[in-house]
């Protein structure tokens, strides 16, 4: 163990950072050459994106390949294969990168591995059949910088996120990791300073509510007590979201020095992550984060020789989305249900063990460093008026470019979704884009042009959230999206308050009612009503927040509603109940695929004519329409 | 008190766990995830023995495994099967999976085959959307699937 003074942290900086000298500089690179061992390139690495999505369709393997196509050319010691944390680009995953040429490939599968190391590394000819084709033009694309999924993002939060090899602290330290805590433990800035650096650059929670952070570090400063407590909230409960998870798998040095500098700044010892035991990746790589912050003596006792204690223990949630909630947070890492109480008392005066405790979501933590570093006013220059910075936002659902993206607060929607996102999928029309997860709500055409802020997308009657984004096209049905989100917080009321236990039950049912052909126009009276009521009289952020889909949808597809209620259809054709599947007689060629797969047997004829669909037996799965090749399965 | 009908070695075993804890209930929720890795599962003699050593009402600890979904009081199949309901998974077609997986096994969300061989889940968001819809069995993710895809991963699993 080699206790740290900040002297050493420094030279560690200087020799860790002349190895990550290679892919900074491809950064900058504007060249577009293929860089190659054969043509004098002294030393190449090859990074492979390590995040979960990537890892589901076997990044692993395809690094384990490359490192053995790397053994059998006898350049081990010129090339290095990297794993680094999430790049993003999800839709396009498994992803790798080619430094110093910045060469991004796409859809990369393991039996590639080969022609890489020997066309690439070795020949200097870039694989072309791996290479990003721009959508626009049909172009093949091989720098990341002119992907326009790229082109309009600024990473601030994501800054190291598939750059470093998170499982590496010097490649953290050599990107001014620790800096900003060296630099406030050396007593350049004092515990007020930090927290009036923080208040200064309007950094705001990014977890859902919006709460100013500093001003939250400043309450729990302010409380007199012997033992207070950090909180990192990693409960990532937001179906869709999955921003803070990328942020632990792709940096998670930025957590710890951010927890420990909140702790120096409030005056506690003591750090908690609370964190989905569903994440085991995120959990291994903090947990490898923080066995070497403490080696070096960046966590544990007298960090960095100051005199300040601190260290981070981990705690597992156990799937519950009300403890992204603070106070139930705080009940469940007691080791009780996580109900939520009443505030105040706010955790700032009474959380953990009725101690004061400060609780912050990755996200937010990870901004932390950067605004000590930079300076309040630099992170206060980007943004809007009232949401400074960027946010990080997850795309996803009817988008061609599904992935993880990081923008300027003030954004519009449209930039990220037909730039960034690069339009809807199969050229379909845009209906909806689904902000704030199950407590937020659906924004139309009309939204486009609205920049995306805290303040604004509430107004437009949904909410940031923890930063989920679900764009929706014209076959999704709204009615049964918001029934959906009801479905699921139905399941995860935790039942203390009857507005949220009952309110929303009776919501769902209704929702269901309507699904079903059985609504009536009175019900449509009764959701707006009982949604607003529970709204008003929840106890906690989950039940206040939970009709938010329902009056969204409400207002601005309350045609779609009229249309199931009324004339008993819906317009999407997704609500089964609604259905009829028929076969068109004039282009069915017989051909009895349909009736083959028919898990129902419902489809009769004889072979070259015309089939049959028995409505009677029909259980619209929508089988045959997804197994007929010419057409002829008819919805309606 | 019910008898406790555990294995000896898994009574043991939990009650290591407890003292490895403490025996503080604070360490409750950690103490079932451990507990639970044993065999799966957390049944009914299982959370009366942690009460017993935690010294609090067995109540308390049924309260906890039922409020968190994953605690579990049924035992896994073989290939436990999650159907990702993640809102992107949702949006392309997660609930025609579902629906075609209860169909061929016969089995409701939460319940595990007469043979003990499959199990079937939901869960938010494995985070593979760019995938979207996917399932995962055991450990490996399936993705960009349709409901007719699910015959064959059926069938290719012992």
């Amino acid at each position: 163990m080699t206790k740290f003074t900040i002297s050493d942290l420094e030279k560690l900086r200087v020799s860790a950072a002349a190895n990550l000298t290679l892919r900074e500089s491809s950064n900058t690179l504007t060249s577009g050459i293929c860089c190659s061992l054969s043509t004098g390139t002294p030393k190449m690495q090859i990074l492979v994106c390590g995040g979960t999505g990537c890892k589901a369709s076997a990044s692993h393997t395809i690094a384990d390949n490359l490192k053995s196509a790397i053994e059998r050319e006898n350049a081990g010691d010129r090339v290095e294969v990297i794993t680094t944390g999430c790049f993003g680009f999800c839709e396009k995953g498994p992803v790798v990168k080619i430094i110093p040429d910045n060469t991004f490939y796409v859809h990369v599968k393991p039996e590639d591995a080969d022609e890489i190391v020997k066309k690439h590394i070795i020949g200097g000819e870039r694989v072309s059949r791996l290479l990003y084709t721009d959508p626009k033009d049909g172009h093949a694309v091989s720098d990341s910088k002119h992907i326009d999924f790229y082109r309009k993002q600024v990473r601030i939060a994501l800054r190291n996120c598939g750059f470093i090899d998170p499982e590496n602290i010097d490649e953290y330290i050599a990107r001014d990791g620790y800096r900003a805590l060296a630099e406030a433990l050396s007593g350049k800035r004092s515990r007020q300073d930090v927290i009036d650096e923080i208040k200064k650059s309007g950094l705001r929670g990014r977890g859902g509510g919006g709460f100013p952070t500093g001003l939250k570090w400043e309450l729990t400063a302010k409380e007199k007590s012997d033992i207070k407590y950090v909180v990192c909230n990693a409960d990532e409960g937001d179906p869709g979201a999955f921003m803070d998870r990328s942020i632990m798998e792709g940096d998670p040095n930025s957590i710890i020095e951010a927890m420990t500098i909140c702790g120096y700044a409030i005056g506690a010892s003591k750090g908690l992550v609370y964190i989905r035991a569903e994440y085991p990746l995120a959990i291994h790589r903090l947990r490898v984060a923080i066995s070497q912050a403490e080696n070096y003596g960046l966590l544990g006792k007298d960090i960095l020789g100051s005199g300040f204690d601190f260290d981070i223990e981990i705690r597992y949630g156990a799937g519950a989305f009300v403890c992204g909630e603070e106070t139930a947070l705080i009940h469940s890492m007691e080791g009780k249900r996580g109900e939520p109480t009443l505030k105040p008392p706010f955790p700032a005066q009474s959380g953990y063990k009725g101690k004061p405790t400060n609780v912050n979501n990755v996200e937010t933590l990870a901004n932390v460093p950067v605004i000590l570093q930079r300076g309040a006013e630099w992170f206060a220059s980007i943004g809007t008026e009232k949401s400074k910075g960027t946010k990080v936002f997850a795309l996803a659902g009817k988008i061609n470019n599904v992935g993880l993206i990081e923008v300027p607060m003030g954004t519009t929607l449209r930039e990220v979704i037909y730039e960034i996102g690069g339009g809807i999928k199969n050229g379909k029309k845009f209906k909806a884009v689904q902000t704030g997860g199950p407590s937020g709500g659906c924004l139309t055409e009309k939204h486009l042009d609205t920049p995306i802020d805290f303040d604004n997308l509430v107004a437009a009657g949904s909410m940031m959230g923890s930063g989920g984004m679900i764009v929706m096209d014209e076959d999704d049905c709204m009615v049964s999206v918001a029934r959906f989100y009801l479905d699921f917080t139905v399941e995860e009321s935790c039942g203390k308050c009857v507005p949220c236990r009952i309110g929303n039950k009776r919501l769902l049912e209704i929702l269901n009612k309507i699904t079903e052909g059985k609504g009536t126009m009175d019900d449509l009276k009764m959701l707006e009503t009982l949604g607003r009521t529970i709204k008003d009289t929840a106890l906690c952020g989950l039940g206040q927040t939970s009709p938010n889909p329902v009056l969204s949808t409400l207002e601005n597809f309350y045609d779609e509603y009229v249309a199931h209620v009324k004339k008993k259809e819906c317009p999407a054709k997704q609500c089964k109940a609604l259905l009829t599947y028929a076969i068109n007689p004039v282009k069915c060629m017989g051909c009895n695929l349909c009736a083959k797969h028919c898990p129902a047997e419902a489809i009769v004829g004889t072979t070259r004519k015309p089939h049959v669909i028995i409505q009677e037996k029909c259980i619209r799965c929508g089988m045959c329409l997804s197994r007929c090749k010419f057409n002829a399965i008819v919805v309606c | 008190m019910a008898e406790i009908k555990l294995a000896c070695n898994i009574v043991s075993q939990v009650e290591a766990i407890c003292d490895k804890h403490n025996n503080d209930p604070g360490e409750l929720i950690n103490i079932l995830h451990e507990a639970q890795s044993l065999q799966g599962y957390i049944p009914e003699e299982m959370q009366r023995l942690i009460a017993a050593k935690l010294g609090i009402p067995a109540s308390k600890v049924y309260g906890v495994v039922t409020f968190y979904t994953f605690f579990t009081m049924t035992p896994k199949g073989r290939h436990p099967i999650s159907v990702c309901m993640g809102t992107a998974c949702y949006v392309r077609g997660a609930e025609k999976i579902l629906d075609e997986l209860k169909r061929r096994l016969g089995i409701d969300v939460g319940e595990t085959t007469p043979d003990g061989k499959f199990s079937l889940d939901c869960l938010r968001c494995v985070g593979a959307c760019g995938l979207a819809p996917v399932i995962m069995i055991g450990e490996k993710v399936y993705g960009r699937l349709q409901a007719a895809d699910i015959k064959n991963i059926l069938d290719e699993l012992e």
